[in-house]
């Protein structure tokens, strides 16, 4: 019995890990063919079924109409992403200790409703807001600009960051602030001196799930930008509708997903640590 | 009146307002209004536009097939998902390699992966019918054909979102107690037994806090079905986001879309109110 059920272990990871890395091994290997080799149907071993050919990467790299440029639209991404992510992580982790260190009342609104109202956020669908962000931004003669994007990346991410640290900030002992504050530390003293050097971990899963959710978003660019901001995900759809060749795509497709592939290994630590157990509830 | 306590508080919470508050409140004045592309502005027009969504029988087509894709996914993703941190939650040879390669997937952007998902599924040119092929299964119509597009994009689902289930369940798995499966072991318990008597029940709250950030993130569902079919073949796979999105965006009734919008909004509000409770009783035994 331990051993049947050992062998449907290995088979059923075996298999998922080939589920989950064929994509990625298909776009690899797709980014290497040219017209030839991409009409005759699918193949999978470079020398062996096709010659391989390197335009598909050196294609993002060439300006001009023979080009897709690729460096703009990754320099766009990164700052929206990046800006908008400190920003809410910021704003966020703020807030989020408040939130666990204070009593707010407003009329018959407490702590709890107004956690609620920052978690609850996550509940809007991107459409419902898609046309007033459009209206807002178009007041604001925000629209195609990285400015606008950051403000509307801000709204999405804010509550992630909240979310993430209110659990964060309730592991945190609360005689911590008070030894800070009886050593003479004003309440906003203790909390950048004492408590913000303690809560690296915490920040560093918020921050990873803002970067996670900032750099997919594909809706809200979309919509919101249209030539002088691009971002990557609106970059790559535009070609796919286009006529770009697929080994062109392909190599898109990987440099466009490589950073947040990265964080995996982060995540992984900290997951495995155990940190991530309290973000859960 | 402020003190340092509205310090941290009201920067965000003000954000928030401006940016969350003002353009709901907006929507639900335009819906009001008959908004669109040859007459731009807000006038008043009563309920019209709502008595026109629940006519509208595209718009509840579309709601039915995304409650039927986001139940599927999401069972599917909550299964596999919890299966995989199963397997890696004890000992296993390359179980750090293993638990990185299956994050990989949510790290990575849906419109990007979808776009190589649809070369995957060329239905000449694309690797998913050659494999079937070698097993000697005649050319699927991937994207062309109605339950192929349904089906498709319920893989690509499944495989995006997948991790995120195995991320929360393993997280979960990592930080259970100890003595319950000493117990467990000293009566004698099997593994299966171990696993519904033990492992389950204690893993409710995880669960069912994993089923609705899951649930509520497949509501939304668009990204996907905009790159993979364009809601097609005809609307096959037209989801209530991506409905929404047609009517206000393209074809510029911003009047009526948004009367969609906030109907759509209620219903997910309320239908995943009583998910959330039906699941607290059925699994934690409590109404919550």
């Amino acid at each position: 019995m331990n051993k049947f059920y050992h062998i449907l272990k290995t088979l059923f990871l075996f298999g998922w890990s080939l589920f989950v890395v064929f994509p990625f091994l298909w776009a690899l290997t797709t980014s290497f063919k040219d017209a030839n080799a991409i009409t005759s149907g699918a193949t999978y071993i470079p020398w062996v079924d096709y010659e391989p050919s390197t335009q598909g990467w050196t294609s993002l790299f060439t300006t001009g109409s023979q080009g897709i440029n690729i460096v703009g639209p990754f320099i766009d991404s990164a700052a929206v992403t990046l800006i908008a992510s400190l920003v809410s992580l910021a704003l966020g982790t703020l807030a989020a200790y408040g939130l666990s260190r204070f009593e707010y009342r407003l009329g018959f609104v407490k702590n709890a409703d107004i956690t609620f109202f920052f978690i609850s956020q996550r509940i809007m669908p991107p459409i419902v807001l898609a046309i007033p962000f459009f209206l807002m931004l178009k007041e604001l003669g925000a629209l195609d600009t990285i400015f606008g994007l950051v403000l509307v990346y801000v709204a999405l991410l804010l509550p992630i960051a909240v979310w993430v640290m209110t659990d964060f900030f309730a592991g945190i002992p609360k005689e911590l602030d008070e030894m800070a504050m009886t050593d003479g530390c004003s309440p906003i003293g203790a909390f950048f001196r004492v408590i913000l050097p303690n809560s690296v971990p915490g920040l560093v899963v918020a921050g990873m799930f803002c970067l996670i959710f900032g750099w997919n978003d594909f809706f809200f660019a979309f919509t919101l930008t249209f030539t002088e901001t691009q971002l990557l995900p609106v970059s790559i759809v535009s070609l796919n509708s286009s006529v770009t060749p697929w080994w062109s795509l392909s190599a898109f497709a990987l440099i466009s997903v490589a950073p947040l592939a990265c964080v995996a290994v982060i995540v992984e630590r900290y997951m495995s640590r155990g940190t991530m157990s309290g973000a859960i509830r | 009146m402020l003190s340092s306590k509205h310090f941290f508080l009201l920067p965000a919470f003000l954000t928030l307002v401006a940016i969350i508050l003002f353009p709901l409140l907006f929507t639900i004045r335009v819906s009001f209004s008959s908004w669109d592309v040859f007459q731009s502005g807000l006038d008043y027009i009563g309920g019209k536009n709502y008595g026109r969504v629940f006519a509208d029988e595209r718009f509840w087509k579309s709601l039915g097939r995304l409650s039927l894709l986001s139940l599927i996914s999401v069972s599917l993703q909550y299964t596999l998902g919890f299966a995989l941190a199963l397997a890696v939650w004890k000992q296993v040879r390359g179980g750090r390699f293993l638990r990185v390669l299956f994050l990989i997937p949510m790290m990575t952007t849906p419109v990007v992966m979808s776009v190589i998902w649809r070369t995957v599924f060329h239905e000449s040119l694309g690797p998913a019918n050659d494999i079937l092929g070698m097993f000697g299964v005649g050319a699927v119509p991937w994207l062309s054909s109605a339950t192929g597009a349904f089906i498709s994009v319920l893989i690509v689902e499944v495989w995006q979102w997948t991790p995120f289930m195995f991320l929360l369940l393993l997280a979960g798995l990592v930080s259970l107690p100890r003595e319950p499966y000493l117990a467990a072991a000293i009566d004698g318990a099997g593994t299966w037994r171990t696993f519904w008597q033990v492992t389950f029940p204690l893993m409710a709250p995880i669960t069912i806090g994993a089923l609705i950030i899951r649930l509520i993130e497949a509501s939304k569902i668009m990204d996907t079905v905009y790159v993979l079919t364009s809601g097609g073949p005809g609307t096959a796979t037209e989801t209530s986001s991506y409905y929404i999105y047609i009517r206000g965006l393209r074809d510029f009734q911003i009047g009526y879309s948004a009367a969609l919008s906030l109907v759509y909004l209620v219903i997910m509000i309320v239908s995943l109110t009583v998910i959330a409770k039906l699941l607290l009783r059925l699994l934690v035994g409590k109404v919550g």
